[in-house]
């Protein structure tokens, strides 16, 4: 059976890991390469890295902050930020990258989707899509969230995964940073309507906030940076909790029991 | 020295990394006839099985000439799919051939929300146990049997010498929709909708489904397995 993946992001800007609360107030929270390196001990499934300033400073992820972290772990590496076109996905690829994550330039140009999933294969290719509540339903923000895309998010979910997107990482920017929980309902809305994996982000602060997005959220996966990153919730310890609810996990550290 | 086998499809840089981590010396031959002083063979794979069609007959002949004078052979992924004869991915691409048998699509199960790629980690159930008495570093005891020939001169099936080290259970990373069917050469087997070939082992030639290069510490071991079967 495929596990639930538990995913590390880092929020990176100008080579070191930042972390804001909510889009705004960033600080910064270490070293790139020394965190992928924990991470990596410790059991992470997969990592993220994604340039967030780069679309509004127009940059393009820093491959060399790639190339560190991917030569500390030999784990699934995607990076998003700045991705706009196949140019700037290869170059991520070169670097190192196993996916990419296209954000605002999926909106602006889905066939990009699909050119990115023709040379890669769609499990290459994610769309993250940040979403807020509104009225009725979630609304889609770009350019780091400081813009309405005026979309649907259930909708362009939907759209993204026909164009070829192999996953979908799902942002509620209405939790991120605040460690009170995925937005469960979000989750669901999006995981019910693709036939792709949903990468849940935004919110998680606790053990229980994990097990919730895998029951009630139907995630395939879930995405946290801070909890992670200042070392308040060990990936090994979480691993074990959801293990011992009986959601299906990746557990490591049981290299004692491996003759050699 | 090891040949990494490039056709153009997918991105090396992720096995050269795991390659150099393990200590390996390697090389990308831009030729056919390198593969005969290469150590040991890795043809890595991303992407789809016609992008194979790189390895044209040339490259097919030196493979299968190389391994048939006994040097290991390793396929990742599409390079696991591309030793057997053939896949439905892309019917009229022929494949190594040798192993027995096709590739097929994989089946979802939407009900159980089981999603086509099969992507994530899963666990392998190992078919074909590691050998306790066997060491990885040693050279294979026998060649015979790799090149077709009569299917009753193989050796008895023996312990999987890939899987050294690894239990049923483990977790190893998978990115795919293709894969081998569960034959008598499959070491280890893997269940999505179905039971699929996650390892195969056949003499000197070796097939991993999943992406040891991004298995953590679990597929570290099993390319450190192969790099001791390797004479470098």
């Amino acid at each position: 059976m495929l596990t639930k993946r538990i995913i590390a992001c880092m929020d990176v800007r100008d080579g070191q890991v930042v972390k804001g609360v909510q889009f705004q107030q960033l600080r910064h929270a270490g070293d790139p390469a020394a965190l992928a390196r924990r991470y990596n001990v410790e059991g992470i499934d997969e990592v993220v890295i994604l340039d967030v300033t780069a679309t509004l400073e127009s940059r393009r992820a820093l491959a060399q902050t790639i190339a560190a972290v991917a030569h500390e772990i030999f784990l699934p590496l995607t990076v998003g930020g700045g991705i706009r076109s196949e140019d700037d996905a290869a170059a991520a690829v070169d670097a190192g990258a196993d996916k990419v994550s296209l954000n605002t330039a999926a909106l602006a140009n889905p066939g990009l989707i699909t050119t990115l999933a023709r040379r890669y294969g769609s499990q290459a290719v994610i769309v993250a899509i940040d979403a807020k509540r509104r009225a009725a339903g979630f609304g889609v923000y770009v350019r780091s969230g400081t813009a309405d895309a005026a979309r649907d998010a259930v909708e362009w979910a939907r759209e993204a995964a026909s164009r070829g997107a192999g996953e979908i990482l799902l942002t509620s920017m209405d939790r991120d940073g605040t460690r009170a929980g995925f937005d469960c309902e979000l989750t669901a809305a999006v995981a019910d309507a693709v036939n792709i994996p949903v990468i849940a982000s935004g919110g998680a602060g606790g053990l229980e906030h994990f097990a919730e997005v895998f029951t009630r959220g139907r995630a395939d996966a879930a995405l946290a940076a801070s909890i992670f990153h200042y070392a308040d919730t060990g990936v090994a310890e979480l691993k074990r909790y959801l293990h011992a609810r009986g959601i299906p996990v990746r557990l490591v550290g049981h290299w004692d029991l491996y003759e050699c | 020295m090891i040949a990494l086998v490039d056709y153009g499809a997918g991105n090396l840089t992720s096995v050269k990394k795991a390659l150099t981590s393990l200590g390996a010396e390697f090389m990308v031959p831009d030729a056919p006839h390198q593969c005969a002083d290469a150590a040991g063979l890795i043809v890595p794979g991303v992407g789809h099985f016609a992008a194979t069609a790189a390895l044209d007959a040339s490259w097919r002949e030196a493979i299968a000439g190389a391994v048939g004078a006994g040097t290991p052979l390793l396929g990742i992924c599409v390079g696991m799919q591309w030793l057997y004869e053939g896949s439905e991915e892309a019917p009229e691409v022929p494949g190594l051939g040798l192993v027995p048998g096709r590739c097929r699509r994989l089946r979802g199960d939407a009900a159980r929300r089981l999603k086509i790629p099969h992507v994530g980690w899963n666990a392998l159930e190992v078919v074909r146990g590691a050998n306790p008495s066997g060491s990885p570093g040693e050279p294979p005891p026998h060649r015979a049997g790799v090149r077709g020939g009569d299917p009753g001169e193989r050796l008895a099936p023996r312990e999987s010498r890939l899987l050294r080290g690894i239990p049923s259970g483990a977790h190893v990373y998978f990115t795919h929709s293709y894969a081998a069917p569960v034959t008598a050469d499959c070491v280890a087997s893997t269940t999505h909708a179905e039971p699929f070939a996650a390892a195969v082992e056949r003499d000197l030639v070796f097939g991993v489904q999943f992406h040891p290069e991004k298995s953590g510490d679990t597929g570290l071991r099993i390319l450190r397995n192969f790099l001791g079967m390797c004479q470098c």
